[in-house]
């Protein structure tokens, strides 16, 4: 695992980012905060619809405007304000600096250009080279990403590679110009289980290689514990835990958090043992929340939970937690 | 026997604050949702209103001839003008609103009865799809114009006539539709697991595809309505469409092709006339093809 | 590819047949007389027998149809039963006219409602939307011929900065030729731009919510660059589409505009026809035109593997 220097590269504050839609107001994100350090690799979990792909796509502001908004907070890169700045300076940064991978390669590559002419499209955009240049810079991305008969494939058509080249090529797109943010929402997620591990162990690598940050969506805690070093866990639209991943899975405080992880199946469980739920359902984001947004659900709820919504309180070595009833006991393995 | 009784007899006071609630909340509420549409269908009504009491409506008889009056522009005696006859634009603008509703309605109802049978048996029976796409093919690749120009050119002038020509030229259009509708029915699962549970196929039919087709053809018969309007006034105005003694709009068009510069009134009602009504027909297949299916934007 | 062209190329031979079959037997179909009916009212009995016999109505039908298809391959439309003339001759007098202004109209009409389309789809529910596509329901809603007469009394009548009818070749000087053209080009490409434009902006809508247009922008590109590179090639196979299609819309169309304008071409021809019931140049002008609109058609098939590479045939 690379080492995090500790010196914090993107610091979100109080993100909000709300869609404005025929039927009500979708708060998507409500107030969400975190940062990470270079060369770190955070995941933030949770369920779908719990506004976790929105916050990565407000990081590099690319929500769609008609019926989306990014409402308030702040994104802070290397100490500017990502929200503040213009379009212009905006696009500078994507695709060099901060770069985004997505879920379904099938559809996230353009199916009428080639796959060569995709990537050389960034480094020529960035770069500013010309196409010979960007030939050689490509073959390597090529072989980084282990892809074989690089020469071959940079005229082929997304339609004629297989998910798992695709998502190779995404990365490499991703990768070309060296950027410091890699945001990954739910890169394997599409994917065969074999393919996912092959992607997951070439994400590894290349970050080992390039030192780069990276952003890891996902819904998948196997996932956040083979790729983790910090974790945000999301919960409608807010962030409701944060801690090392050492200390999410070991001592879990959000009774959500704890209720994923005894979702999970666990190898060394038993095989009669009967996988628990976390009963009902996750809230309609349409109306407003009042108190906390998991205590319909939470069997640790009080009084307390129903009216105030928790503020996250620190309890040391950056572990927090928004709950008025956390958890603090090791977790069992009855 | 009361009770019977009681059920059967209409309860008045239950319709009126129906219609009442019609008038004052749901109507408002569509025109806010889709203004066009709703302009569209009260412009329809109230060229359909015309069309109906036309002989209440106009000055005087469409057909009386006055030479001494000919080509007089608008005033109060003649609020249109009059043609080069001497006859009342406004009378025969009035009454040319039977004309071209009438061949609107017609058209649209006819072809799309025709083009859903034959739609139909060519999406199901295989060798008749062969030959048929074919014929339509062929009727389809004779711009639609020129298909009812032919068919005009030999047979005497009549309304009935313009219908059948413009229906024919109409028809392979709506035949195309309903076969790939119904082609993509088929491969539904829904209407894979009815046959397989061995449903008979007119019920298929009423269950399954009928419904599901309703709405893009409907949409479909709106845009047809408007465009066979505008080809009867074509025809009208080329001379080969409805007979010179009926007033169509077309018509009182066609009469002005060598006067326009002297009498520009008589080619400019009639054309507010036709172009209303067929912007009004137009906005309300939009706003049906929005109101039923939003997806089906994506193809019309 | 090679297989699918000589496939599509049959099959434009069996439509081209169907329409001749189908232009033929027209006269056949029509209740009454037809030779009673082409000679009019107050044709006497001789009338009638001379055009029974220069049509050949005294023969079986397929020896009729044989002859008649014969002749075509020939180069020879039959002759004219107002004024005795070859008809190929009459229609290839009047080809430049028509020729002329279709391709004004086509350029026009499509350099203004491909980009038109694509910005409303760009700015989807603004204003500017709304406005370009109020303006193209409008412009179907209106009668070419209407649309030609209010373009006449403006620029015309009112403001006398081009002129009222009337068609200048090419040979007398490119200018007045264009100048001649504009209104006609108008008044004709405005149905079809307004058509193209909603089909533009319907296609171009559908791409713009695909996943790879949000790749793209995630990679810094502009808008305009995300349009031109990414957008408009995905888009494309509908837009051309209908630019096949509406060529139908435009021929229609060709007839009533040269009407107005009175520009002696194709469209004319056929007018003047109608008056006269001279049902073989109807014939040779439908046979002209429907060969013209398959072709294009068939062409614009077979581009679309330029434009869309998992189309293989």
């Amino acid at each position: 695992m690379s080492q995090a220097t500790g010196k914090s590269i993107l610091e979100v504050k109080d993100l909000r980012t709300y869609f404005y839609t025929r039927d009500g107001v979708v708060r998507s994100v409500d107030g969400v905060s975190f940062s990470i350090s270079e060369g770190e690799t955070l995941a933030i979990v949770g369920e779908s619809g719990c506004g976790k792909s929105v916050t990565s796509l407000s990081l590099l502001r690319l929500i769609p405007s008609p019926p989306g908004k990014i409402v308030s907070g702040s994104v802070l890169y290397h100490g500017k304000d990502l929200l503040k700045l213009s379009e212009d300076e905006m696009r500078d940064i994507r695709g060099d600096k901060i770069s985004m991978i997505f879920q379904e390669p099938m559809t996230s590559l353009n199916p009428v250009l080639t796959v060569g002419r995709q990537i050389s499209e960034v480094l020529e955009l960035h770069r500013h080279c010309t196409k010979e240049q960007a030939h050689e810079r490509i073959l390597e991305l090529l072989k980084l990403v282990n892809i074989s008969e690089p020469e071959r494939r940079i005229n082929e058509y997304p339609h004629q590679l297989s998910g798992g080249m695709r998502q190779r090529i995404m990365i490499a797109m991703a990768l070309a110009c060296d950027p410091e943010i890699l945001i990954a929402d739910e890169p394997t997620t599409a994917l065969d289980v074999t393919i996912q591990a092959q992607i997951l162990n070439l994400i590894r690598e290349l970050r080992d290689r390039t030192r780069a940050a990276i952003i890891l969506i996902t819904h998948d805690l196997g996932v956040v514990a083979e790729m983790a070093q910090r974790v945000v866990v999301m919960y409608a639209g807010r962030k409701v835990e944060e801690a090392s991943v050492f200390d999410l899975f070991a001592k879990p405080m959000h009774p959500y958090t704890l209720g994923l992880l005894n979702s999970m199946p666990r190898l060394d469980d038993s095989s009669s043992k009967r996988l628990v739920e976390i009963p009902g359902m996750v809230p309609s984001m349409r109306t407003e929340i009042v108190g906390c947004a998991f205590a319909p659900r939470c069997s640790k709820a009080s009084e307390r939970c129903l009216i105030e919504s928790p503020v996250l309180q620190d309890f040391g070595n950056g572990h927090t937690v928004a709950c008025w009833n956390p958890v603090a006991v090791l977790r069992d393995k009855a | 026997m009361i009770n019977n009784s009681t059920m059967n007899r209409v309860d008045w006071p239950a319709q009126v604050s129906k219609i009442r609630l019609f008038l004052t909340v749901q109507l408002p509420a569509l025109y806010k949702r889709y203004p066009f549409a709703v302009i569209g269908a009260a412009t329809l009504l109230l060229m359909i209103f015309i069309a109906i009491f036309a002989p209440f409506l106009a000055t005087v008889d469409p057909q009386a001839v006055a030479p001494l009056n000919r080509l007089k522009p608008p005033s109060w005696e003649y609020w249109f003008g009059t043609d080069a006859l001497g006859r009342d634009v406004y009378s025969r603008v009035m009454y040319g609103t039977r004309v071209s509703l009438t061949v609107g309605i017609s058209v649209a109802v006819l072809s799309t009865v025709i083009g859903l049978a034959i739609g139909l048996i060519t999406g199901f029976v295989r060798w008749v799809d062969a030959i048929v796409m074919r014929i339509m093919d062929g009727l389809m690749s004779i711009p639609s114009i020129l298909l009812a120009i032919a068919l005009m050119a030999l047979t005497k002038a009549s309304i009935e006539n313009v219908i059948i020509a413009i229906t024919i030229a109409e028809v392979p259009r709506v035949v195309r539709l309903v076969r790939s509708l119904v082609l993509g029915l088929r491969e539904q699962p829904y209407v894979e697991a009815a046959a397989a549970s061995g449903t008979p196929l007119l019920k298929t039919l009423l269950r399954h595809i009928l419904p599901n087709i309703a709405a893009p053809l409907l949409v479909q018969a709106t845009y047809i309505c408007a465009s066979a309007m505008i080809t009867e006034a074509i025809l009208s105005f080329i001379g080969a469409g409805t007979p010179p003694n009926i007033p169509s709009w077309g018509n009182i068009m066609a009469e002005s092709r060598s006067l326009f510069q002297i009498a520009g009134y008589l080619i400019l009602f009639p054309s507010i006339f036709l172009s209303a009504t067929v912007l009004a027909v137009n906005y309300l297949g939009d706003g049906l093809r929005d109101a039923l299916d939003p997806r089906l934007s994506r193809r019309m | 590819m090679l297989s699918y062209i000589v496939r599509r190329l049959g099959a434009t031979v069996v439509v081209m047949a169907v329409v001749a079959f189908v232009v033929f037997s027209l006269l056949y179909l029509t209740p009454g007389d037809p030779a009673a009916v082409i000679a009019g009212d107050v044709a006497t009995s001789e009338d009638i027998a001379r055009i029974r016999q220069s049509l050949g109505l005294d023969q079986p039908f397929l020896v009729r149809f044989g002859n008649w298809v014969w002749a075509l391959l020939h180069g020879d439309m039959g002759t004219s039963i107002f004024n005795s003339l070859p008809v190929s001759k009459l229609i290839g007098q009047r080809v430049e006219p028509t020729l002329s202004l279709t391709i004004c109209t086509l350029i026009v009409a499509i350099l203004t409602s491909v980009p038109l389309g694509a910005i409303a789809a760009a700015r989807a529910e603004s204003k500017l939307d709304h406005a370009i596509m109020g303006f193209s329901v409008l412009g179907f809603s209106i009668p070419v011929f209407v649309l030609a007469y209010l373009l006449i009394l403006l620029f015309s009548l009112q403001l006398h900065w081009l002129p009222v009818q009337g068609y200048r070749p090419i040979s007398e000087g490119i200018w007045p030729w264009f100048l001649h053209l504009i209104l006609p080009s108008l008044a004709l490409g405005t149905v079809y731009a307004a058509l193209i434009a909603r089909i533009t902006r319907a296609s171009v809508l559908d791409v713009l919510s695909q996943d790879y247009i949000r790749t793209a922008q995630a990679k810094g590109l502009k808008e305009s660059d995300i349009m031109i590179h990414h957008a408009l090639k995905n888009a494309a196979v509908p837009i051309i589409t209908i630019i096949g299609i509406g060529i139908g819309l435009l021929i229609s169309g060709a007839v009533v505009t040269e009407t107005v304008f009175a520009i002696p071409g194709i469209g004319r021809l056929t007018v003047d026809a109608i008056l006269r019931r001279d049902y073989p140049i109807i014939q040779g002008v439908i046979l002209i035109f429907s060969a013209t609109y398959v072709m294009i058609n068939l062409m614009i098939d077979l581009s679309y593997v330029f434009f869309d590479p998992r189309i293989r045939y």
